[in-house]
């Protein structure tokens, strides 16, 4: 009963906040209520007894990625209201996909029927007596550890590609090249020129700036 | 013992993939590119090789599967992700984009593609999927200070997430109503021959991402924009490697956990076939540029793939498979070609910059030529032979509507294919294209030699993938 209780109560505030995120004009006030919904989205894991995607839950996404997510939008000067001039727009059409989907759902979760092998095929049925923690650890690091280490191939690559796609040397900045500096003598930086009386001197070529380094 | 050896070409790819990263950052110099690419195209090959001897078996609890169909599906992946490399060699090094990561990120798509192949598990299914099109999407940016190249890898990252998601979607369902990921297990499940709603939503939800990745209309919308403007060498990579290991993905999802299932996925299949070849018939026929007519023509192909697919017989994904197979050699031979296109230290993309190119450079106006007629499906070269199976596969299963919509599809998309030889051959011009660099020309003589060879020897390809089917369908 209680447990039916705070189930409503915590999955009506996700929804809740899910809706705020969407429809908030001030996009800091929607990162507030993301998190708010991951919160929520936590305690939901909780109640149905996986307290560890409830943890991990709670410390990716409210503290790293929602914090991410605030940065950006803080940092970056991002015209909300020219991004948000297609709304009007758009929004019966949106609104008609959502409706077919939400009628499509609706008929799937009218037909609800589980295969009947479908319970003795359920592979890792939750083992009673030790933590959802040890439960997931057992599992990750055994049975699906090739899985494992390609899930760490996939952050590679997406590490290689935000350098690939941003990362720029800086050629612009001046540095002392000593050795370069030392190597220099006067011929290449030094032209004697002879100036005849009342014509003046002809220029010698202008030299760059790599060539007098 | 066997099933490390099994997995010894993921090893190969993915620790020499992180030996050449490791090399390419303390050299830190843009020179090393193609040192590095050399690495690569030799762990490609040591990789397929290696694939090539790898025992039949499952692999760490049915995560992965190795069968002689994979090793086929494999090593068409190996054949177009080399050549697509060798043609990056030159051109990204004249593009002024010839950074050592490209042929790393080649590495681990090519590792996300053969997971994808040999999975055995929706969970390995995904992750490949994942793999392969995350490092993919970086590719298609690699121009980054290019605004079409940098806009074809948004373009194709919004529209990949949005598959991924629909996939895992249809996973997820297929999972809570079956109890099940396991490729084997879902076969069990679904024996009887019939699935509730909820099932059959997720495999139509799984479909239709497999759809996005292999650009099936009318999922096809990203393919042009991003054939267009990712840089050439990349888009010969996604013509290729990626195609094949999305088209035999979506064999051996169909035909393995879901082959019960056969006649509720079957009329979508069809659907899919008879509008990709539709639309890709129709709207090349407007294209100016090579790569956006190439982009509607591999989403007519795959149209033409699927029909085998849609039989949901032996003989069908034989077929599919010998389609697939000498549509990669076309492809990278074709793009060979249209890496070769360049004028003044640029690359051209106009279909009428050919002109006059048989005259200037009759070796590359030829081998344009042979693709072309190949692609048509004119006797007698390989294409028409890839046409020709699926078309009688489909016709004795028969599908005699769908067939008779592909030959007349096929019959249209004949004239665009023609219109590039005429204007080759026949228009007054001057290219003035820049010398064939060796890797460009290399590729598109394997590719021409590969593709009149077949219509000689077509009996060991024939026979593979006839293996390789009846090893799918057990």
């Amino acid at each position: 009963m209680i447990a039916n209780l705070a189930f409503y109560l915590f999955s009506f505030i996700l929804l809740a906040s899910a809706v705020m995120v969407v429809t908030s004009r001030n996009p800091v006030h929607a990162v507030l209520f993301l998190i708010l919904g991951f919160v929520n989205a936590a305690v939901l894991f909780l109640l149905t007894g996986a307290e560890f995607l409830a943890f991990i839950l709670a410390i990716v996404y409210v503290g790293a990625v929602a914090v991410i997510f605030l940065f950006v939008v803080m940092m970056l000067d991002v015209d909300f209201v020219a991004l948000n001039e297609g709304f009007q727009r758009y929004a019966p059409v949106g609104a008609l996909v959502a409706l077919i989907m939400f009628i499509e759902l609706a008929f799937i979760a009218g037909n609800w029927a589980i295969a009947p092998a479908g319970g003795a095929d359920r592979m890792f049925p939750t083992p009673d007596n030790v933590t959802s923690s040890v439960a997931l650890g057992n599992l990750l690091y055994t049975s699906y550890l090739p899985v494992f280490q390609l899930s760490g191939i996939v952050l590679l690559v997406a590490m290689i590609g935000a350098i690939v796609l941003t990362h720029r040397d800086r050629k612009r900045s001046l540095h002392q090249n000593l050795s370069a500096q030392h190597a220099r003598d006067p011929k290449q930086t030094l032209a004697l020129v002879n100036a005849p009386l009342g014509q003046g001197a002809a220029l010698p070529a202008k030299q760059t700036h790599e060539e007098t380094l | 013992m066997t099933e490390l050896y099994a997995l010894l070409p993921a090893l190969v790819l993915g620790l020499g993939g992180m030996v050449l990263l490791t090399g390419g950052v303390l050299a830190k110099k843009s020179e090393t590119t193609p040192a590095v690419t050399f690495g690569a195209v030799v762990l490609l090959a040591v990789a397929a090789v290696v694939n090539l001897l790898a025992p039949d078996t499952l692999i760490w609890n049915g995560l992965f599967k190795t069968s002689l169909f994979t090793r086929f599906a494999d090593t068409l992946v190996y054949l177009g992700a080399i050549a697509a490399l060798i043609l990056s060699v030159d051109y990204n090094k004249r593009e002024g984009i010839a950074r050592f990561e490209y042929p790393i990120l080649v590495l681990f798509a090519v590792i996300g593609m053969i997971a994808m192949i040999s999975a055995a598990d929706m969970l390995t299914l995904y992750l490949g999927f994942e793999l392969q099109s995350l490092a993919l999407y970086i590719c298609a940016a690699l121009a980054r200070d290019n605004l079409r190249s940098t806009e074809a890898g948004l373009k194709y990252f919004v529209l990949g997430a949005l598959a991924s998601g629909l996939l895992v979607y249809g996973i997820s369902l297929v999972y809570g109503f079956a109890g099940t990921t396991n490729f084997a297990a879902l076969g069990e499940v679904f024996r009887s021959g019939t699935a509730g709603v909820g099932t059959i939503a997720g495999v139509v939800f799984v479909l239709v991402g497999i759809a996005f990745k292999i650009s099936a209309a009318p999922f096809h919308m990203w393919a042009p924009d991003v054939y267009e403007g990712a840089p050439t060498s990349v888009t010969a990579l996604f013509a290729t490697a990626p195609k094949a290991a999305a088209m035999a993905l979506f064999l051996s999802v169909m035909a393995g956990p879901f082959g019960h299932l056969t006649g509720q996925w079957s009329a979508l299949i069809q659907i899919l076939a008879v509008l990709s070849m539709v639309i890709g018939a129709l709207a090349a026929i407007g294209q100016s540029n090579i790569k956006r007519l190439l982009a509607y023509s591999s989403i007519s192909h795959m149209g033409y793939a699927l029909m085998g697919l849609a039989t949901g017989t032996v003989d069908g994904i034989q077929a599919s498979l010998v389609y697939i197979a000498i549509y990669v050699v076309m492809s990278f031979g074709v793009f060979g070609c249209v890496v070769a296109m360049r004028r003044n230290g640029q690359s051209v993309e106009k279909i009428s910059d050919l002109a006059g190119l048989a005259s200037e450079h009759p070796g590359f106006a030829f081998a344009m030529a042979v693709f072309m007629w190949s692609m048509a499906g004119i006797p007698p070269l390989a294409g028409f032979f890839a046409k020709l199976y699926v078309f009688a596969t489909a016709f004795n299963a028969g599908l005699d509507t769908l067939t008779i919509i592909g030959i007349v599809a096929s019959v249209v998309s004949a004239f665009y294919y023609l219109r590039v030889i005429k204007v080759m051959y026949f228009d007054k011009g001057q290219p003035n294209f820049e010398r064939v660099s060796a890797g460009a020309g290399f590729v598109m003589a394997v590719g021409a030699f590969a593709t009149i060879v077949f219509v000689i020897l077509p009996g060991p390809l024939m026979a593979v993938a006839g293996e390789a089917a009846k090893a799918l369908m057990g």
